[in-house]
């Protein structure tokens, strides 16, 4: 067959330095490619040292101009590495950039082979069969789509709020979601910031004044994404915007209804369970917007019909028992999720006793207890609310780094504990433990805030907590929680007595996370975590085309890092806005209606949402922008009907043939 | 489904007669058919898997094979003590986990003409059957005598909740089952922060300085809560607290009185039983005092023959931590 088409192929063998060359004899396989694979096409063979070095690339590209070649296999490395490279090689010698395959002789071959005559004969088998499939590709242009300038940011803790300012301040237009009442996120929770001590709402409430009042962001609390639809560049958001049964137009802000609401309740979000609030509630002074909601499961005129204290006393009648939910459509180009994380729940670490021992605290609980603005105004004290403890106890790594719960470090939690131990050794003057496994103080002036702590008087014990007890051994134990511990330095077991404990919880996924991955077409990590594109190369992007992921959604980080994310999404979404379209890879897959027989399978296989079902028709239709190429339905059609673009039958057989070296007369001696 | 097959165990025949005896009496009034599995082996207890895996795992597997064989209209095995218990879940989940271990173990049970397929049974402990398949609420309905003013600890043991291969308790540090059983019986049942810590097992055989410091825990932080007894699920807990106490008492030279009782025991005498009836009276510390308390009144058994003959010299005194003193002169 391909001899009849004439296709004049190029093969290129790649070194990579000794990375293939030291595993394969590239010199062999080329020489034998020249010689066998000439009916299939080859009318050159040649190996060099770096195929991806200018010189390499210049190679390839002066013989498609003076041999004339109209297909490119280039033997190296993963198609993941350096497809873009050859194939950019390719279209600037005038051949379309999809002529173009990569045999990847190196993560395929010579990485996983010790045996050069096996890894050779193997590579022989690659190539060969890279060059059949070559011949069948055809030539594709890039699709171009258009990029609305607008960005839709969800969730305004500081990752999301950074990367709203970033756009807005460029000039474009942002819609910031925010499920709760006010933005701020698990930042404005907190008293001091390490290791600085900056206080953190001195350093968080300007950037969310700013985010509020920007003319460039229009902020949207009390509201959740409900639905997405779309592809890069213009992509159709849903948005649910909860009834505040207060009217943004009228409401001043001025806290009367709060004040005058005769219902309080545990604030279990941003007390986190500490302190109260009022059934109409902004919840903390600082707020943004300053509206407040109303919490409709506790309000006693929605319980039992009467009260409306809040309407009697609102100067400008701004209350509306009758406000309904709100839906908001809007179309944007790019989506930056900065969705954040959960706290691990404490009490799932039943031996130590949180949820059943008062005096054993969370992190979270101890950062509003220091909090001038919590419910002790900063007094540190114990659960009857007003003994100061002599002696406190931080246990690191609860629910991380253990195989029971999570395996992942959570990275927060030792410069947390330290941050902890200098408060309560500041304002209490207590003896202070700190029980770690390994203290990770890295990055910038982390480890000099360690020291300090250090010189402080802080003790250090090395060793996995194995229970905090209320049971006494002895006299002096009575009345204590007992830290029952081995200390790994000094070789023994220790049981400590204290008057309060914390638990340095780790950071978890949302607990919809999945939910909100499925919803954006991106996928999570094994730990729950949102899957960058690259973990090193690309670590805001995902393998959806337009949505990023920045901030704790993507895995544990401190704020310096969240802040850093956010900015560098924006930095991605702008280059976006800024080219104002984008060229999308042509590999697609598409639907043969005529052979579709409408089952549907494929619908909900489909990791990016790209494929809908055409009711009138009764046949599915994948939309090409959305689609990413991945295959997943070409495989799955039980009518044969999805074929992809870069990957048709005729490619994989061919391909197939190839690496059996079913067209050869001569087949190679494999070791 | 109220049928079960039923593997005793050792003890139940002989130091914990006073837990069979009440099982049966419980499971009569509750109405649960219970089916012995025929010609039924030791579990190996605690020791047998710290010394040979292979036969101890094969020692097990003979129990599940033979229960396998007869199950007829239930696949659930009931094993009363927490040993035994452990040792059948382990052996059926490790079974699973590790083909190999299956099949030297089945090569194992072929000598005897027996074969078993991981998780063909389901393993249970006595008390998990009460509160998850019979619930509270009907063990509440057979309640004539609530154990209202008796203070009990609730002592699960250290076998029953851990490593919990099925996941069928609340939890596996602080299980809440026993307290829930007992408060449904009308018992004032105390926080016991211990309930799940080691009686000591077999170290009373081969370290009894370390038992002795295991069970003065136990009991010192029960009658430091106030209270009246212990109640338990485990055959070699009760044995422990029970018989080892006097000697802990002795070595700490300390005065602890603390009953234990078996949960089945409470649970018969608050269903309307006599002490008799449901083994009480057997145990070494007696439970005479704490079960007045609901209005129980234990017959006085016969004073064991005292092992010190009188008219024989007088034995050395015991070692204590104290160091040895000499007999006070009389």
């Amino acid at each position: 067959m391909s001899e009849q088409k004439q296709e004049r192929v190029g093969v290129y063998v790649c070194h990579c330095g000794s990375n293939i060359a030291g595993t394969v004899d590239v010199v062999d396989v080329a020489n034998w490619a020249a010689q066998k694979l000439e009916r299939q096409g080859v009318i050159i063979a040649r190996d060099y040292k770096f195929m991806c070095s200018s010189l390499g690339q210049e190679l390839i590209e002066k013989d498609i101009k003076e041999l004339g070649l109209t297909r490119v296999v280039v033997a190296a490395c993963s198609p993941h590495l350096h497809e873009k490279t050859f194939r950019t090689a390719a279209k600037n010698a005038g051949l379309n950039p999809y002529l173009v395959e990569l045999a990847s002789i190196r993560e395929q071959v010579s990485w996983v082979h010790s045996d050069k005559a096996v890894a050779t004969a193997k590579s022989k088998a690659v190539v060969s069969g890279a060059v059949s499939r070559v011949v069948e590709n055809r030539a594709l242009d890039e699709i171009k789509v258009p990029i609305n300038p607008n960005t839709l940011v969800v969730g305004g803790g500081i990752a999301g709020i950074q990367s709203a300012l970033e756009i807005a301040n460029a000039g474009f237009h942002v819609y910031l979601v925010e499920r709760e009442p006010s933005i701020g996120g698990h930042m404005a929770q907190f008293d001091k910031t390490f290791p600085t001590l900056d206080c953190s709402a001195c350093i968080l409430t300007p950037r969310m004044v700013e985010a509020g009042t920007h003319p460039n962001i229009t902020l949207l609390t009390w509201s959740e994404v409900v639905n997405v639809s779309g592809y890069v560049g213009s992509f159709n958001v849903t948005i649910k915007k909860k009834a505040r049964f207060v009217n943004e137009e009228l409401c001043t802000g001025c806290g009367i209804c709060q004040e005058k609401c005769p219902k309080k309740v545990v604030d279990d979000v941003y007390e986190a369970g500490l302190g109260y609030r009022k059934a109409v509630y902004t919840p903390f002074a600082q707020a943004v917007p300053n509206f407040p909601v109303m919490d409709k499961e506790n309000c006693t005129y929605f319980l039992k019909g009467t009260c409306k204290a809040c309407e009697k006393f609102c100067p400008t009648n701004a209350i509306d028992f009758k406000q309904q939910d709100q839906t908001i459509n809007i179309e944007v180009g790019n989506i930056i999720l900065a969705t954040g994380y959960d706290l691990f729940d404490a009490r799932r670490v039943s031996n130590y006793g949180y949820g059943r021992l008062p005096n054993v605290f969370t992190s979270i609980e101890f950062e509003r207890l220091s909090n001038a603005a919590g419910p002790t105004s900063g007094n540190i004290v114990l659960r009857d609310g007003k003994t100061a403890p002599k002696s406190v106890g931080i246990i690191h790594c609860v629910g991380s780094r253990d195989k029971n719960f999570n395996n992942y470090c959570s990275v927060i939690c030792c410069m947390q504990g330290l941050k902890f131990a200098h408060l309560v050794h500041e304002r209490t003057g207590a003896t202070v433990y700190n029980f770690y496994i390994d203290m990770r103080t890295a990055y910038k002036a982390y480890d000099e805030f360690y020291q300090r702590v250090l010189e402080e008087g802080t003790l250090f014990v090395r060793g996995k907590v194995a229970e905090v007890t209320e049971a006494a051994r002895k006299e002096s134990e009575k009345g204590k929680l007992i830290i029952q511990v081995e200390d790994t330095l000094a070789g023994k077991q220790r049981r400590i007595p204290v008057d309060m404990v914390i638990l340095s919880s780790g950071l978890q996924p949302r607990a919809d996370a999945k939910d909100v991955g499925k919803l954006f077409g991106i996928s999570c990590s094994m730990d729950g975590w949102f899957t960058e594109k690259h973990p090193k190369l690309d670590p805001v992007a995902t393998m959806t085309e337009g949505i990023y992921i920045v901030g704790c959604a993507q895995g544990p980080k401190d704020i310096p890092s969240s802040v850093a994310q956010g900015a560098a999404a924006s930095a991605r979404v702008l280059d976006k806005i800024l080219q104002k379209e984008v060229a999308l890879e042509p590999i697609k897959a598409s639907v043969n209606a005529e052979a579709c027989s409408g089952c549907r399978i494929c619908n909900g296989l489909c990791p990016f949402n790209a494929i809908a079902f055409i009711a009138d028709d009764m046949v599915s239709e994948i939309n090409p922008a959305l689609c990413q190429g991945c295959g997943t339905c070409v495989a799955a059609c039980p009518a044969g009907a999805i074929s992809g673009t870069g990957f048709s039958d005729t490619q994989i057989i061919a391909q197939i043939d190839g690496l059996l070296f079913r067209n050869l007369v001569e087949k190679p001696e494999m070791a | 489904m109220n049928k079960y097959l039923l593997y005793p165990g050792c003890s139940m025949d002989a130091s914990a007669k006073a837990y069979m005896e009440s099982l049966n009496t419980v499971v009569e009034s509750l109405g649960l058919q219970l089916e012995e599995i025929q010609d039924w082996n030791c579990c190996g207890a605690t020791e047998y898997l710290s010394i040979n895996l292979i036969p101890a795992y094969s020692l097990i597997a003979r129990n599940l094979a033979l229960a396998a064989r007869q199950m007829n209209g239930t696949r659930t095995v009931l094993a009363p003590c927490s040993a035994c218990y452990l040792n059948l879940a382990k052996a059926d989940h490790y079974m699973q986990e590790r083909p190999t271990l299956g099949e030297k173990v089945n090569e194992a049970l072929a000598a005897g003409g027996l074969t078993y397929k991981a998780g063909a049974l389901e393993i249970r402990h006595l008390i998990d059957v009460l509160i998850y398949d019979v619930g509270l609420d009907a063990i509440r309905s057979k309640v004539v005598r609530p154990l209202t003013g008796l203070k009990v600890a609730p002592y699960m043991g250290c076998m029953l909740p851990r490593p919990d291969y099925q996941h069928r308790w609340s939890d596996h540090e602080h299980p809440t089952e026993l307290d829930d059983l007992l408060r449904a019986l009308g018992a004032d049942v105390i926080d016991y922060p211990l309930t799940t810590s080691c009686c000591g097992g077999h170290m009373t055989q081969i370290g009894p300085e370390t038992a002795f410091e295991l069970i003065r825990r136990l009991v010192s932080d029960a009658d430091e809560r106030g209270a009246q007894m212990m109640v338990t699920v485990c055959p070699m807990c009760q044995m422990n607290i029970d018989a080892y106490q006097n000697e802990a008492n002795h070595f700490f030279s300390t005065d602890y009185h603390m009953p234990i009782l078996f949960f089945t025991q409470l649970m018969g005498l608050a269903f309307g039983k006599e002490p008799g009836e449901v083994g009480v009276g057997v145990e070494l510390v007696s439970s005479r005092n704490a079960l007045a308390n609901i209005g129980v009144e234990v017959p006085v058994t016969q004073e064991p023959d005292s092992r010190r003959k009188a008219e024989g010299l007088p034995m050395p005194r015991r070692w204590t931590k104290h160091g040895t003193r000499k007999e006070a002169v009389k």
